[in-house]
């Protein structure tokens, strides 16, 4: 069999089908990875009813509910972001894009100040203070800087993500008829958020 | 005319260098091919621990290494032989090289990501393996890191386990881009019934890789941060609960047994029907079985866990869900028996090797009910009647599938034919040096002797001097094997495009397969094994 010609039958097919079908099983695989936290999490509140409220009672409910306004917010824009490119409008798909990314900054800031104030305090793995607390609700503190830092590398991953989507845009690889990239980012930021929106009640507001 | 080794079709560099050509391909063959070498060299250092062990276990008292060291090594055995060699084993070998030419395409979905698959894998494999030359030694604790000790050896855990971390996440974009292949690739007139078996099998694995791995992937993430940081995730004394993490650590390790031997009972499946020249039986039971075993599969991880505190009812109710799972796998071994009766049946070395298969695969099989029986378990947990167990599934089920499909696929990779008459010789060799040396296991195991000591007592010592002279036989068929191998690429008859008279698709194109497989892509209209 002659196989010399095979250049003239490779062609860049695309099937943006299959590259959201990626991206979908990929959040799967995310949601699992928290999904094993929540389980960790509920197996030692079911054990630890007392010291788990405890825990929460201490954290800033305030700072939590704007954050999930903040993150709310930043999913209407990447997704405003999206069909702006849909309809062929750069300029309002980066503005949004960049505004998106702004939020993304506005949650990591407001976390750095929760956090701080808590380190601040002593309260972090390590310290005699925190060696002192009755261990449930040690483990509701340790859960809670694993639950929220993993998140906050996410929430990291993502903007970087939509910064390189923005990038895109800008070099015109990202296009009205090929945005299936710049879905794919806002599929990832939408996860992001949604991790966001259980681990809030979770942590903050059930007592 | 024969060059030593195979050129052509896909092994064109394209005028690259060699080995820039290699390392960023995207091409599914080749990747393919990377992982098999790098997969056999891991394999051969995981053969070496388990020969240094075997010859400790020669006497009872100390021969040849302390009691550390002992342990040490079957923890990195356990790490590489589970993580390096039977997770990724047949998918990404045998799966990279021939599902897209089963379906009919030109490359998986996904070429980069293919790649980058590779890489992790091999990142993962250096931090597994350096943990033998750095810091305080190689790990302790077993492959399967139990917590609290796990977080409380001064031994180098921390590395061993993030190393887990990286190769599961190789292993789910794996998965992630056949799951999209299969998908997304199938050829014109190739409906979900038409598809070769292989696939189905690679299909249902695809999904247990994507949907266990993360679950501990996260789980060894918390070992490791209960490590640094000192705090008492799983540590009782801290307020953490061990018997969680042996939990969350099966909720996707048993799983992950599947991962292993579903991609191998898929080979077995393409290999009846070719060598017995016979439609396969059963064709949807196949299919549907080996989705029912990744189902049932989420189900019964508890069965590792009948003697570390469950109550009562939660031991009985994974004890039943455990025998359910015999069944879909009976389906299969009773579906590929009727396809070989009346067949006309060829006992070429990858029959030889499916047929061996089903044999140790039987013995590991229903070894696995005497495991999975509440009373019994009692009695024979942590004996060597496990380390029997599983070595029959693992490395008689799935090691013997992945050498079948190594023989079965052979030429159609390299193009080049090896020596039949001499790789059935080295099959014998194998299989028996196999059966002398871990057959003796569960009866020890029966008898009483705990695994995972470096020391036994003086009446477990005949059946071990016995398995260990059986480890050098097996030694012997693997080498054997391998040097039939190597001769048959440097200097093996040319091969056809289909010496074995195959049907499926990967048979109708070229050996080996030109760089975008298919001339034209082909469309199907009959079934994969319609043989008349
Ligand atoms: C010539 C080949 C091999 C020999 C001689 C060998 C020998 C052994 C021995 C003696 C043990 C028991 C250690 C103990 O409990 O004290 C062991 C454990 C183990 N082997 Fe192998 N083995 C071989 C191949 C394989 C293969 C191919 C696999 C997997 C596919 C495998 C997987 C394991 C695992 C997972 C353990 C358990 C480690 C642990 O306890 O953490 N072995 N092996």
């Amino acid at each position: 069999m002659n196989t010399n010609n095979t250049t003239s039958t490779h062609h860049e097919h695309r099937d943006d089908a299959a590259r959201k079908m990626g991206m979908w099983l990929f959040l799967f695989t995310e949601l699992l990875l928290f999904g094993g936290l929540f389980l960790v999490y509920s197996i030692y509140r079911y054990l630890n009813p007392e010291d788990f409220s405890n825990g929460s009672h201490h954290l800033d409910v305030f700072m939590g509910a704007l954050n999930t306004m903040v993150l709310i917010t930043s999913s209407l824009t990447v997704a405003l972001s999206i069909t702006a490119i849909q309809k062929g409008n750069k300029t309002l798909a980066l503005r949004l894009l960049a505004a998106t990314i702004f939020l993304a900054l506005v949650f990591l800031v407001n976390k750095y100040f929760e956090w701080g104030h808590k380190i601040h305090y002593d309260l972090y793995p390590g310290t005699d203070l925190f060696k002192a607390l009755p261990p449930g609700e040690g483990l509701f503190y340790v859960l809670y800087y694993f639950m929220t830092g993993l998140h906050m590398l996410h929430v990291i991953v993502g903007a970087i993500i939509l910064a390189v989507m923005g990038k895109y845009i800008k070099d015109d690889k990202i296009t009205k008829d090929n945005y299936v990239l710049l879905e794919n980012g806002g599929l990832y930021w939408h996860l992001v958020d949604l991790i966001w929106i259980y681990l809030f009640p979770l942590l903050y507001l059930i007592h | 005319m024969n060059h030593s080794i195979p050129s052509g079709g896909f092994f064109d560099n394209e005028g690259k260098p060699a080995w820039l050509a290699w390392l960023t391909t995207t091409d599914h063959k080749r990747i393919g091919l990377l992982y098999f070498y790098s997969l056999t060299v891991f394999f051969l250092v995981g053969v070496i621990l388990g020969l240094l062990m075997r010859l400790e276990l020669i006497n009872p008292g100390k021969d040849l290494v302390e009691a550390q060291t002992y342990n040490g090594l079957f923890t990195l055995h356990g790490v590489i032989m589970i993580f390096l060699f039977v997770i990724p084993g047949v998918p990404a070998v045998f799966g990279n090289i021939a599902l897209p030419l089963l379906l009919g395409a030109r490359d998986v979905a996904f070429p980069k990501l293919n790649l980058l698959s590779w890489y992790l894998y091999i990142g993962g494999a250096i931090l597994a393996l350096s943990t033998l030359l750095v810091g305080d030694g190689p790990p302790d604790t077993g492959w399967t890191f139990y917590a609290p000790y796990s977080v409380k050896t001064g031994t180098n855990v921390s590395m061993a386990v993030l190393a887990a971390f990286i190769l599961g996440f190789s292993s789910i974009l794996t998965g992630l881009n056949f799951l999209t292949t299969i998908h997304r690739m199938r050829c014109p007139g190739m409906s979900w019934f038409k598809m070769p078996l292989f696939a189905w099998a690679l299909y249902a694995t695809s999904w247990i890789q994507l949907l266990a791995t993360p679950v501990v992937g996260i789980t060894l993430l918390m070992i490791v941060v209960e490590r640094w940081l000192g705090i008492g995730l799983f540590d009782p004394a801290l307020g953490g609960d061990p018997v969680l993490y042996q939990h969350l650590f099966w909720i996707y390790s048993h799983p992950a047994v599947y991962i292993m031997i579903l991609p191998g009972m898929g080979v077995i499946s393409e290999i009846m029907p070719t060598f017995s020249r016979r439609r396969i039986f059963g064709y949807k039971a196949i299919a549907y079985s080996s989705l029912a075993i990744a189902f049932i599969g989420y189900f019964v991880w508890g069965h590792h866990m009948f003697t570390s505190g469950m109550s009562g009812p939660a031991r009985i109710i994974f004890s039943i869900l455990t025998f359910l799972v015999a069944i879909p796998s009976a389906i299969k071994v009773f579906n590929w028996l009727a396809t070989m009766y009346g067949g006309s049946i060829d006992m070429k070395p990858p029959m030889l090797y499916a047929l061996g298969f089903i044999f140790l695969f039987l013995i590991g099989g229903l070894t696995g009910l005497v495991n999975g029986a509440l009373a019994t378990d009692v009695h024979i947990h942590d004996t060597y009647f496990v380390v029997g167990h599983f070595h029959y599934v693992m490395f008689g089920g799935t090691g013997f599938a992945f050498f079948a499909a190594l023989h079965y696929w052979f030429p159609k990779i390299y193009g080049r034919m090896y020596d039949v008459k001499a790789a059935t010789r080295a099959f014998w060799v194998l299989f028996t040096g196999f059966n002398v040396l871990y057959f003796p296991m569960l009866v020890v195991g029966m008898m009483g002797m705990p695994r995972r000591y470096y020391d036994y007592l003086p009446q477990f010592h005949l059946p071990n001097l016995i398995s260990t002279v059986g480890s050098w036989i097996t030694v012997a068929g693997l080498i054997y094997m391998i040097v039939v191998l190597v001769k048959g690429y440097r200097k093996g008859a040319t091969a056809s495009a289909n010496p074995w008279d195959g049907l499926t698709l990967d048979w109708q194109t070229d050996s080996p397969p030109s760089k975008e497989n298919f001339d034209t892509i082909p469309t199907v209209t009959e079934g994969p094994y319609e043989y008349k």
